[in-house]
């Protein structure tokens, strides 16, 4: 009789263990989507900290356009405000300064003088790393959300999710372009 | 591999001291000791042979920046080292005991002949490697290896120099004869098993090293959301024939592409740490628009046919849609010098033919040019080792 005592207590063993393991699986899939959220902080607060730089080298231009320049200083303030509201509202805010800053470069064109300086070329350099590094932490935050969702969807682990009333689902940050960059550009001679 | 070792370990102790489990103690502790010296300093030691130098963001911002990016999208907490190696070979490893730990390594070759997208596709394979603590396994595995072997070589020496003499003796002292028969079965067992085990296991720790490679190419594929650049990363690299210095069969597995690079044209596949190049480029190119783990194994059921997937379940549980992006423009020096090699390429053709030489076209892709006075004979292709008739 005695052995099957032992077949159940082996059981009861490897069930407790896969809790255990599924539990802490969750556990690690939720503060790795905070903490990819939080990287996104960190590369967008590098942006903000590279603009003063920026405006400076660029002010010190004769006759460059004020619009634009302060365009872009009110944009970063705003975005900076904006960094306790919503994930709508941050998006939107972060989205206006890519486009401030886009317009400016595109000014800067027509300064060679300007494109030639060596301190404008070391940050702009430092802008377009920056902003490679913002698109791939959003990427790196999607990916977690991703496996956050299947684990906390996909059976087994759902089970697990639903005994400990983990959160369902988490939203995906939405790419920021707006409906007219989306549309191919048309070229014409 | 696991249950060769402590079979080995079990038989060996049995035939010789007549106690199992103190022959499985042994096996144990060698296995201990060795995997914990691997273990601290097997990236150092690594590192050190391939002749690497560290570099600093200032050295190199091109592949820094590359090497920061793969490390946010592959959630890492830590930077990796960085390191180029100084030699004309294309390769690139990884290695680290884990993943706050960890080096990257690119050979001096290869960063110079890649474009921005294949160099951030390599370095995401390699990213993927300390990701998935493959650097850890294939440790643990070839120090599991290394005790196999090293338990068979002795087990049969002191099997033939002990056992002979002492058998005789034993089986005269024990009381009843069904023990001696017993003796000699554990004895032929644990023959075999020497004989075997080394072969079962090296076999093994082959096949895992290839899975970990397929696994590594989904993670790049994952991470930079654009299966291309690892493809032509990997077409590149397959066109170069120059096995890479230093390299050995320790430090081969954590090698992008096999750095002993056979003559042969095909070589087998169940005796090699990598898979084909051939194959893995299929792989990936058949991922149509979708990178997540899921799709990287239909992709690869689709190339090979097969009904059995390559990534393990529980890293499907990336499955799902994931969009992969367009490839980066990228007008840079590699693009200029590949330009200028091609025109160079043309005239020195034309001159050839001027001076009547002919040109044999070999299948790896060289192009040989013979002059007039060694016709008639057995050409041998410097990159392959094809023999042409001219």
């Amino acid at each position: 009789m005695s052995w099957i005592l032992w077949i159940v207590l082996a059981i009861v063993v490897i069930v407790v263990l896969w809790l255990w393991g599924s539990y802490n699986g969750l556990v690690r899939a939720r503060i790795a989507v905070k903490n990819a959220w939080a990287q996104i902080d960190v590369q967008l607060k590098r942006r903000w900290d590279l603009i003063p730089n920026l405006v400076e080298t660029v002010k010190g231009y004769k006759d460059f356009e004020r619009a634009t320049l302060e365009a872009v200083t009110k944009a970063r303030a705003s975005a900076q405000q904006a960094g306790n509201a919503p994930i709508a509202d941050r998006a939107k805010a972060e989205g206006e300064l890519s486009a401030a800053l886009g317009r400016l470069m595109v000014v800067v064109e027509r300064y060679p003088d300007l494109k030639a300086n060596q301190n404008f070329l070391a940050l702009q350099e430092e802008l377009t790393g920056t902003e490679n590094r913002i698109s791939f932490s959003r990427q790196a935050y999607n990916d977690s959300v991703l496996q956050y969702n299947n684990k906390t969807q996909q059976f087994p682990s759902n089970v697990v999710a639903g005994m400990f009333n983990f959160q369902k689902e988490q939203e995906f940050l939405q790419a920021t372009e707006s409906e007219a960059e989306r549309k191919a550009p048309k070229v014409s001679f | 591999m696991g249950v060769f070792l402590i079979a080995l370990g079990w038989l060996l102790g049995s035939a010789i001291a007549g106690n199992g489990i103190a022959g499985l103690v042994i096996a144990l502790v060698v296995f201990g000791i060795l995997n914990l010296v691997a273990y601290t300093q097997g990236d150092s030691i690594l590192l050190s042979v391939a002749g690497a130098r560290k570099i600093k963001r200032e050295d190199h911002p091109r592949l820094y920046n590359v090497v920061e990016e793969m490390k946010i999208a592959s959630q890492l907490d830590k930077m990796p080292d960085i390191y180029i190696i100084d030699d004309p070979a294309l390769n690139a490893f990884a290695t680290g005991r884990d993943m706050n730990h960890a080096s990257v390594a690119i050979t001096s070759g290869l960063l110079g002949k890649l474009n921005r997208d294949e160099l951030q596709g390599v370095i995401a394979h390699e990213i993927g490697h300390v990701k998935n603590r493959d650097v850890l396994l294939m440790a643990m595995c070839s120090v599991l290896l290394g005790t196999i072997v090293i338990l068979s070589y002795y087990g049969s020496r002191i099997m033939m120099f002990g056992g002979m003499s002492g058998g005789g003796r034993r089986n005269s002292r024990s009381g009843s004869g069904g023990g001696g028969g017993g003796a000699i079965i554990i004895v032929v067992f644990a023959i075999v098993l020497m004989i075997l085990a080394p072969i079962f296991a090296q076999l093994i720790y082959l096949a895992i090293s290839r899975r970990r490679e397929y696994l590594a190419d989904a993670s790049s594929a994952l991470y930079t959301r654009n299966p291309e650049g690892l493809a032509s990363a990997l077409e590149k690299l397959q066109a170069s024939t120059q096995p890479v210095k230093n390299a050995n069969q320790a430090t081969a597995p954590m090698y992008i592409v096999n750095p002993f690079l056979s003559r042969s044209s095909s070589p087998t596949d169940w005796t090699s740490t990598h898979p084909p190049i051939q194959e893995r480029i299929r792989i990936l190119r058949a991922m149509a628009g979708n990178v997540s783990y899921s799709s990287y194994n239909e992709a690869y059921q689709k190339v090979k046919g097969t009904r059995g997937g390559v990534i393990a379940p529980q890293t499907a549980s990336l499955a799902g849609t994931v969009a992969a992006r367009a490839p980066s423009p990228e007008t840079g020096p590699v693009e200029e010098i590949t330009e200028k090699v091609d025109r160079t390429r043309e005239v020195s053709d034309l001159m050839f033919k001027l001076n009547d030489y002919r040109v044999i076209d070999c299948q790896c892709g060289t192009r040989l040019k013979i002059p007039p006075a060694l016709r008639g004979r057995t050409i041998r292709c410097p990159h392959c080792g094809r023999l042409h008739q001219a």
